[in-house]
């Protein structure tokens, strides 16, 4: 892919998606070579992505800066972690090279503030990557945005320049997947907004979008406020937010339409697991699933069977065992792909799209690359956990350790699952890696140590997300860069409606950009980690593959193991509804899929007459009710008035044969329902 | 004479389901007496000439519903009608689905489908019970029924919403009941969730007929909850069976289970090995009404063949036929709501002949697979083998005299069914039952049917059938999960405030757990460890985490706390 500039040489074959949505004029286009800056080229291609921020205009422009930064207590920069992280890194000799050219940053003249408000950098002899294709060139930044890319730009003076010396510049990663605020029992994760998005910046992740996890009864306005509103305070990185939805009632549904419409939310996970807390039955699934259609939204489903784990939890503690095991003991892999079954049959009724939070399992992973074999809208995400590591650590004698991979669906026990992730990521059945980082202590944890379905429930990997798939897909020649690009950034940015902003190298775009050693190699361990956890679930694991430096914003955040993170900066990045990755092809279906009735002369035979008075009215309920028997349904059931199941006739006394009383009045009854 | 003639069949090629042999068979009291050649056997016996021809054991029809009402309406068929069909179509054993309404006693609908079937039954039956609403009051009556009235299988339904439908929960509850008792769980796949909203959106489209109840009954919709179904059977390591297998995808779910080691079995019906959906569509309301069954024939006309060929090589075990007929009349309660139309198909009759045209004639199958998907299969699975399904010395006397040369063209007015409509109407088929013998008593022969209202027997079944409880009852041996032995966790331990908003996510919280189920030991953790409740410093304002308890010298248990 990196001779592509050679293919694409002539201008006349300028790609089309370099150029914004606003298509410049053939006259424009001249001079310089294709990726030169062209006159007029800013304005023209620069995507005004105000028009993205619904509902928040004039609450801040995010590019103005002029926001308070509110500066971090104490410099974290010199805490012990990262200084720890420097000299180890540059104490191996094994592991790096200090004769080999690295990312340098330089100023080529004048003096400019390092945190001015407008920075302008320029990335030198890098080799941009994305995910399509991959060419040498040059990115130059202003304002925190991508202005020009291409060879020999005219830049202005003082601008900063980092030497990128050949290696690969790519879109910053997103992850999809993180709980940084979900509070268990009251008490909240390790990692906050803070801890968390610096763990990101540090793996090479510029953006995360974080779930919004409302009580049942919650208002979900309310949640998503208190978590934008804390976000917006300690967040390094933008972000954005997934809405859960704890449960499925009237109320939830007018918030909803608030969110999409005016607050920029496009995405909102259902559980199918959390019996009696969280889960949803399958007509309330239908009907959020419907619902979140109509808005444009992506369902995002947490596929598991929550009645079947309930059961096997009983079981399973019902036979003494109380420790971490008994976790993946009692959510078998079987339970996780019969959910993601059910969600995608679901979402091909509703001709709605489905995406599949935490793949973690052969079964599941299996069962959406079917699906979507059948043409299936449906997407799945595989997170760090399942792709690095696997579930045999539950069996762990150690109960802290244990305990910190508790997470649902549990990891699974076959060692081979995660090659076979990798498989299914690398030839696009599965399509985005998320982290599903939610990091909790091991004292939080040991609210557990007697009974495992108590342990709060959730794994790190926000750091380590990137560097994983690079090691465990790339380096093994599963997967070029340009799908790594896909996987880690483009893809997510698509479904959830954040490119071209996010997601790629392209004029116009944020400056969210990672320079990339795919050389460097670090040992991970929890001593080095910039999470607060005090256990990392890859401890000692080796991971090839790295960030050299972070832009975020146009920033330099992260660099040779330092980073530069500042609490705040982070912006909420609203997304529209109806993303056309996931809907282009749910509107043509709308439109084939219309169903037609037969059109048929009225039938005017002989109807046989149903008794209008029922004896069953009420079953005689016997001194063992069922506690499971079903409650009439909220919504009026239009079968349930007009028939009875089985009644005494008025001629009961009169023997007869099997039944043939017919009533056929004379022109025809026109409607059954007048029965009743 | 009670115990039906003697008689002596001679000539035929004897088909079971392992091999055929030519041999002469004697039937003495309406059991198999000798089988062989040259056999001895009293003067003045009645011979049976089935030179050129098959002796088959008599077919065993696994699924009918002769006598359940459906909204209120009694089969057009009853337990004399149908079984007269079934005879003269070559099935000499029903097993008939009891309808247990909710809320009513399983002992007493089962009792109440038991004589009516005496009384009308032409040929032997047997008795599945369908739960239509579990809870573990039911654990009694269930044992007496397995254990006293020789009944071995109960069917569930996963659709009909908020009126048979069970929840995940139940099933698993029920299946692990079951699986104790040493019966089979039978399930009617369909979501019925999914079908409730569809059929409110297509009658809010404006569609009403017949169309709209295939429609609302997708295939995916079968598929999935036969996969859930599976999934539930695995988990509580009890033997499972699909009736009505419909479409090529459930049938696939069935096909892939089994390859992973799964004890599940499905069952075809005549009218989705003969037929298919497009039906639906037929601008005739009363023809398309008469297709409607749940889950509904498949309109991908390859589903057929399909069908055939997994019963052909195994994948799927038993043919059945759901017979239950309403006629048009009575279907016609729904003409203005596809709804409300009563759902079943005709079939009792043309099983056999459908599997022999559309299997064995075509070359998919063997003879002796033709006997096992027909007879003997279901006999294993049921509890009924050898006495049924097999022809052996000691076996019923129910036998059939197949001629797979003559062939016959359906039509509702040459049928033996009270039913206005056949809906196999003109389709032919060959292979045609030409003697059947049921209980040693010859009740066809010549074309001439020659039945006896009420001489049908009631026959019960044992519970743990080898053919499917011998692996089951080697997987409840291995699959003990074992615990982790470890020290005790001594470290800190977050402190939980007491919160009243929240829900812990604890077990006691769902409901009474169903104590059959909890064989173990005591759970020890229902009593001590409360997450909510006061603690001594509550008065005292903090913040909303990071207090550890961890006294000097560490506490020994947690359940100190309380």
């Amino acid at each position: 892919m990196s001779d592509c500039r050679r293919q694409w040489n002539r201008e006349d074959e300028l790609p089309v998606y370099l150029a914004g949505p606003i298509t410049t004029g053939s006259n424009q286009r001249k001079t310089y070579g294709m990726f030169s800056s062209v006159e007029g080229a800013f304005e023209s291609k620069t995507i005004d992505f105000e028009n993205y921020a619904v509902g928040r205009k004039g609450s801040r422009t995010p590019r103005s800066g002029s926001r308070e930064r509110l500066l971090d207590t104490g410099d974290p920069i010199s805490k012990l972690p990262s200084e720890a992280r420097e000299s180890s890194l540059n104490g191996s000799p094994g592991e790096r090279d200090e004769a080999r050219s690295r990312a340098e940053v330089r100023f080529s003249s004048g003096t400019e503030n390092l945190n001015g408000k407008s920075e302008r950098l320029l990335i030198k002899g890098g080799r941009v990557v994305n995910d399509d294709q991959s060419f040498y060139a040059d990115v130059y930044i202003e304002d925190g945005l991508i202005k020009q890319v291409g060879e020999n730009l005219v830049v202005p003076g003082g601008v900063k320049v980092i030497e990128a010396n050949g290696r690969m510049v790519i879109p910053g990663g997103i992850d999809v997947n993180t709980c940084l605020m979900k509070s268990y029992l009251g008490t909240q994760p390790v990692d906050d907004f803070f801890q968390g998005t610096k763990a990101a910046l540090a793996g090479g992740t510029t953006m995360i979008i974080d779930h919004v996890a409302p009580q049942p009864g919650d208002s979900l306005l309310e949640a998503f406020e208190r978590w934008q509103e804390a976000a917006d305070k300690k967040a390094c990185c933008d972000y954005s937010l997934h809405v859960d939805i704890p449960q499925w009632n009237e109320n939830v549904k007018d918030e909803l339409e608030l969110l999409v419409q005016d607050k920029g939310i496009n995405s909102f996970q259902v559980y199918m697991a959390y019996k009696d807390v969280y889960q949803m039955t399958d007509s309330e699934l239908y009907e959020a699933f419907s619902f979140l259609k109509q808005l444009g939204a992506v369902v995002l489903v947490h596929a598991e069977n929550g009645d079947l784990i309930a059961q096997e939890q009983r079981k399973i503690l019902g036979m003494g065992i109380t420790g971490p095991e008994g976790h993946p003991l009692s959510r078998p892999e079987e339970l996780e792909a019969e959910a993601v079954f059910r969600a995608i049959t679901l979402g091909n009724r509703v001709n709605c799209p489905v995406y599949i939070t935490k793949v973690m399992s052969k079964s599941a992973a299996d069962t959406i690359t079917q699906a979507r074999r059948k043409g299936s809208v449906v997407f799945g995400e595989p997170i760090t956990a399942s792709l690095a590591t696997d579930g045999s650590h539950y069996w762990s004698k150690n109960w802290a350790k244990a305990a910190a991979y508790v997470t649902s669906p549990p990891l699974s026990p076959d060692q081979t699952t995660p090659d076979h992730l990798h498989t299914l990521l690398a030839c696009g059945d599965l399509q985005v890696v998320g982290s599903s980082h939610c990091a909790y202590s091991t004292s939080q944890k040991a609210i557990g140590k007697d009974d495992f379905t108590l342990i709060p429930e959730g794994i790190n990997g926000v750091e380590e997300r990137m560097g994983f798939v690079w090691d465990k897909a790339v380096t093994m020649g599963k997967m070029d860069e340009n799908q790594f690009v896909a996987v880690t950034s483009t893809n997510a940015a698509k479904i959830f409606n954040l490119y071209p902003r996010k997601g790629r190298i392209a004029v116009g775009s944020d400056a969210d950009i990672v320079i990339w050693d795919p050389d460097s190699v670090k040992t991970i361990t929890a001593k080095l980690q910039q999470s607060a956890a005090e256990y990392n679930i890859f401890e000692g694991l080796e991971c090839r593959g790295g960030p050299v430096l972070v832009l975020s914003q146009g920033q330099v955040v992260y660099e040779e193991g330092k980073l530069h993170a500042q609490q705040g900066t982070g912006r909420f990045i609203p997304r529209k509804p109806f993303p056309d990755y996931a809907y282009q092809r749910v509107k043509f279906r709308n439109q084939v899929k219309r169903k037609q009735g037969v059109t048929r002369g009225i039938y005017d035979g002989p109807v046989y007459d149903v008794a209008p008075t029922p004896k069953y009215i009420t079953p005689s309920p016997s001194a063992k009710t069922s506690p499971t028997s079903h409650q009439p349904p909220p919504i009026r059931n239009l079968h349930q008035s007009n028939f009875s199941l089985s009644g005494a006739q008025i001629d009961d006394n009169i023997p007869r044969r099997s039944g043939h009383r017919i009533v056929a009045p004379p022109g025809g009854r026109s409607n059954i329902t007048s029965l009743g | 004479d009670h115990f039906g003639d003697r008689l002596i069949i001679k000539g035929g090629k004897i088909v079971n389901d392992d091999q055929s042999f030519y041999a002469d068979i004697y039937v003495e009291d309406g059991t198999i007496k000798q089988i062989g050649e040259n056999l001895i056997v009293p003067s003045g016996v009645k011979t049976v000439d089935a030179y050129g021809q098959l002796v088959i054991p008599g077919g065993i029809d696994a699924n009918t519903n002769l006598y359940s009402p459906q909204k209120g309406l009694n089969p057009a068929d009853d337990f004399y009608q149908g079984t007269r069909a079934a005879l003269s179509g070559g099935t000499t054993t029903i097993m008939d689905h009891v309808l247990v309404e909710p809320g009513t006693s399983l002992l007493t609908a089962f009792d109440q489908w038991k004589d009516a079937a005496e009384q009308r039954a032409c040929c032997d039956f047997s008795l599945h019970v369908d739960i239509t609403r579990w809870h573990e009051g039911l654990y009694e009556e269930l044992e007496t029924l397995v254990k006293d009235k020789g009944v071995n299988s109960f069917l569930f339904f996963m659709a009909y919403k908020d009126k048979y439908q069970s929840s995940d929960s139940q099933l698993y509850e029920a299946f692990s009941v079951l699986r104790d008792l040493g019966a089979i769980a039978q399930v009617h796949a369909e979501n019925g969730d999914i079908i409730d909203e569809e059929q409110k959106k297509l009658l809010c489209l404006g569609i009403t007929g017949p169309e709209g109840h295939v429609i609302s009954h997708s295939e995916e919709v079968e598929t999935e909850a036969v996969y859930r179904a599976i999934t539930i059977a695995k988990q509580s390591n009890c033997p499972l069976y699909v009736t009505k297998v419909m479409s090529k995808s459930a049938a696939d779910v069935i096909a892939k289970a089994r390859k992973k080691g799964m004890v599940v079995y499905g069952e075809p019906i005549t009218a989705g090995l003969a037929t298919d959906g497009s039906h639906y569509w037929s601008k005739d309301w009363a023809i398309a009404a008469a297709f409607v069954t749940s889950p509904p024939l498949n309109p991908d006309p390859s589903t057929p063949q399909y069908l055939t060929s997994l019963l052909a090589c195994g994948d799927l075990q038993v043919t059945s036929s759901a017979q239950a007929s309403f006629s048009t009349a009575q279907k016609a309660v729904g003409k203005d709501n596809f709804t409300l139309i009563p759902e079943g198909t005709n079939g009792i009759e043309e099983r056999m002949s459908v599997v022999w045209d559309r299997a064995v004639a075509t070359g998919m199958m063997d003879e002796n697979e033709f006997v096992a998907v027909t007879s003997t299969n279901a006999a294993k699975l049921f509890s009924m083998y050898p006495r049924k399904g097999r022809i052996a010395v000691g076996s019923d006397a129910d036998i059939v005299i197949w001629n797979p040369k003559e062939t016959r063209i359906i039509s509702a007015n040459t049928h033996n069914l009270n039913l206005e409509v056949n809906i196999f109407e003109g389709l032919e088929f060959r292979g045609v039952a030409s003697v059947v013998i049921s209980g040693g008593r010859v009740l066809l022969e010549d074309g001439k049917l020659n039945v006896t209202e009420g001489s049908g027997r009631f026959i019960p079944r044992k519970a743990f059938p080898d053919i499917v409880y011998k692996r089951i009852k080697a997987r409840s041996k291995m699959a003990e999960a074992h615990g982790v032995p470890r020290g005790n966790y001594d470290g800190p331990v977050h402190d939980v405030i007491s919160m009243t908003k929240s829900v812990p996510p604890t077990p006691t919280t769902r409901g009474p757990p169903c104590p059959k189920t909890l064989t173990g030991p005591r759970n020890l953790h229902q009593s001590g460890f409360t997450l909510a409740g006061a603690q001594i410093d509550d008065h005292i304002p903090r913040r909303s985490a990071q207090r550890i308890v961890a006294p000097p010298g560490g506490r020994s248990n947690i359940t100190s706390l309380s």
